[in-house]
């Protein structure tokens, strides 16, 4: 069960790299990840887990990702800190490298008030960047947080977050600087929507010399309908979906709107390739892992390098 | 200071039930300052309680009474005369203050009437903010003066997270992002290079890894 990276490949040859979004089920049925990933497969170099997204109980992304893998794809691990404090984080690591996961994907997670468990205590042992230092420890040092060493360090490729339109603009990128001290490979970003703040972003970050020291990946997420627009501006945190964004999508009959977010999503990803210190593509489609191929393909992105 | 939100009053008839004499303790310090349980309060508490009583016709006798300090023993002299008149204890202290009249009198029921929430500061009349976790380990010089443990809802060391949006936090736009208000301080200083730096992981021990935490001074004892 064991082998290289996907995603490192794809990213160490210099290729524009593919990777899409798989949501566990809310329950134990193996099925649905199987389906998700025949769909995927093909299409894209590597699939996140996400891992109690939202803060909703779901199957485990650990589970999800073995899944994955049985299928023959190349899972990225999410992990929250959310959930765990630093003992499980590492000890899953262990596990996850165990079982043949070569990717992972450092995260704080969403709040637990906004999903359906807010009793919950909000662990947050670790931060994002301390759990990326932490792993890449484990990795090149062989030695867990306070030195200890381990019988084999886990075989990982480091990914985390940025969010380019959260606040304060200057500091994102001073955020994005600490993560790749801390020692990260890759990131993935929030979905982006609007392109202008995007380059902005990239632009500090290409002027402070960060993107010859990671590869980022653009997230998008195609559209459904102009309530999704508006919802995600509105509803979710982080989240920057300018106003022409919401009008395009309501200038189109019902029945055409999903055309019209795919079509959206395809054009946002072809300007993507042209932006340097941008290695490649994160396509969130929220249930919707049906239409990844399709947007991979009219972006000129098939076939993926085997 | 800490501060507490008195229980809602049917929660405490519940509890206060099964007594037929009961003093109501009041505490002239942290729950003085913070309106849940001084003087005051403990006065318009019993008396409530008295004239829900009354109007069921229930026999029940409840006094009041408050001491400067709930936490500290050497208050507990002023009750020593009239616990015993007593079959129970509701008490407006913080959780330490019950759990102290409670060590004391181990005889007599102690109940709580207030939630104790958190050590913080009086922001404005009627107005109490949570601004320090207790950890052990202050860290306040680091961060211009605001804690990340105790004000960011995720804790970061080395935040902000992907969710704050114009000053705000994800949870509640009425919550400010600590880390918004670390950034605007240090800035103001000319030291948020400072923020370059990658803060290493809490050492909670100093908060929970001996169990319940003491502090002995030998110098203050006598």
């Amino acid at each position: 069960m064991n082998g290289m990276s996907q995603l490192k490949k794809v990213l160490e040859k210099g290729e524009f790299a593919v990777t899409a979004e798989c949501g566990p089920p809310k329950g134990a049925d193996p099925g649905s990840v199987t389906k998700k990933a025949e769909l995927l497969k093909g299409k894209v170099d590597a699939v996140n887990v996400t891992d109690n997204q939202t803060a909703i109980v779901r199957m485990s992304s650990l589970a999800a990702c073995a899944l994955l893998k049985e299928c023959g794809l190349d899972p990225v691990l999410q992990m929250v800190v959310r959930d765990r404090n630093r003992i499980a984080l590492q000890s899953d690591i262990l596990g996850a490298s165990a079982m043949g996961i070569r990717n992972l994907l450092c995260l704080s997670g969403d709040h637990q008030s906004f999903g359906n468990q807010p009793q919950a205590v909000g662990v947050f042992d670790l931060d994002s960047i301390q759990f990326v230092q932490v792993v890449k420890t484990m990795r090149d040092e062989g030695t867990i947080l306070g030195g200890e060493p381990l019988t084999k360090g886990p075989d990982i490729f480091i990914g985390a977050a940025a969010n380019p339109f959260a606040d304060p603009l200057s500091f994102r990128v001073v955020r994005l600087a600490k993560k790749i001290k801390a020692g990260v490979d890759f990131i993935q970003t929030q979905c982006i929507y609007n392109l202008k703040r995007f380059e902005e972003w990239i632009d500090m970050a290409r002027d402070r010399g960060l993107t010859e020291k990671v590869r980022i990946l653009g997230g998008v997420t195609p559209l459904k309908s102009p309530g999704m627009a508006k919802y995600m501006k509105n509803r979710v945190a982080g989240m920057d979906v300018p106003d022409h964004v919401i009008k395009r999508m309501e200038s189109v009959p019902k029945n055409r709107q999903q055309q019209e977010g795919i079509k959206i999503c395809v054009e946002t990803i072809q300007k993507l390739k042209e932006i340097p210190g941008v290695s490649g593509i994160h396509v969130m489609a929220i249930e919707w892992e049906d239409v990844v191929g399709e947007i991979v393909e009219r972006a000129d992105l098939l076939p993926r390098p085997v | 200071m800490i501060t507490a939100e008195q229980k809602p009053i049917d929660e405490l008839r519940e509890m206060i039930a099964p007594y037929k004499r009961i003093l109501v303790l009041g505490c002239g310090s942290c729950m003085a300052e913070c309106a849940a349980g001084g003087e005051k309060e403990t006065g318009m508490l019993a008396s409530a309680l008295r004239m829900a009583n009354k109007i069921e016709g229930k026999d029940v006798v409840i006094h009041e009474k408050t001491l400067d300090r709930q936490c500290v023993k050497d208050f507990y002299i002023q009750l020593d005369d009239m616990i015993d008149q007593y079959d129970a204890v509701l008490s407006l202290g913080c959780g330490a203050g019950v759990q102290a009249v409670a060590d004391m009198f181990s005889e007599i029921p102690i109940l709580p009437a207030l939630n104790t929430e958190f050590l913080g500061e009086t922001k404005d009349q009627g107005y109490w903010v949570e601004n320090c976790l207790g950890c052990g380990d202050c860290m306040l010089h680091i961060f211009g003066g605001v804690c990340p443990l105790a004000r960011c809802s995720k804790q970061l060391l080395n935040g902000p997270c992907g969710g704050s949006v114009d000053g705000q936090c994800e949870i509640n736009p009425d919550v400010p992002c600590a880390w918004q208000l670390i950034i605007d301080r240090l800035s103001s200083f000319d030291v948020l290079d400072r923020l370059e730096e990658i803060y290493p992981p809490k050492d909670w021990s100093k908060k929970q890894g001996g169990g319940p935490r003491k502090i002995i001074r030998e110098d203050q004892q006598k």
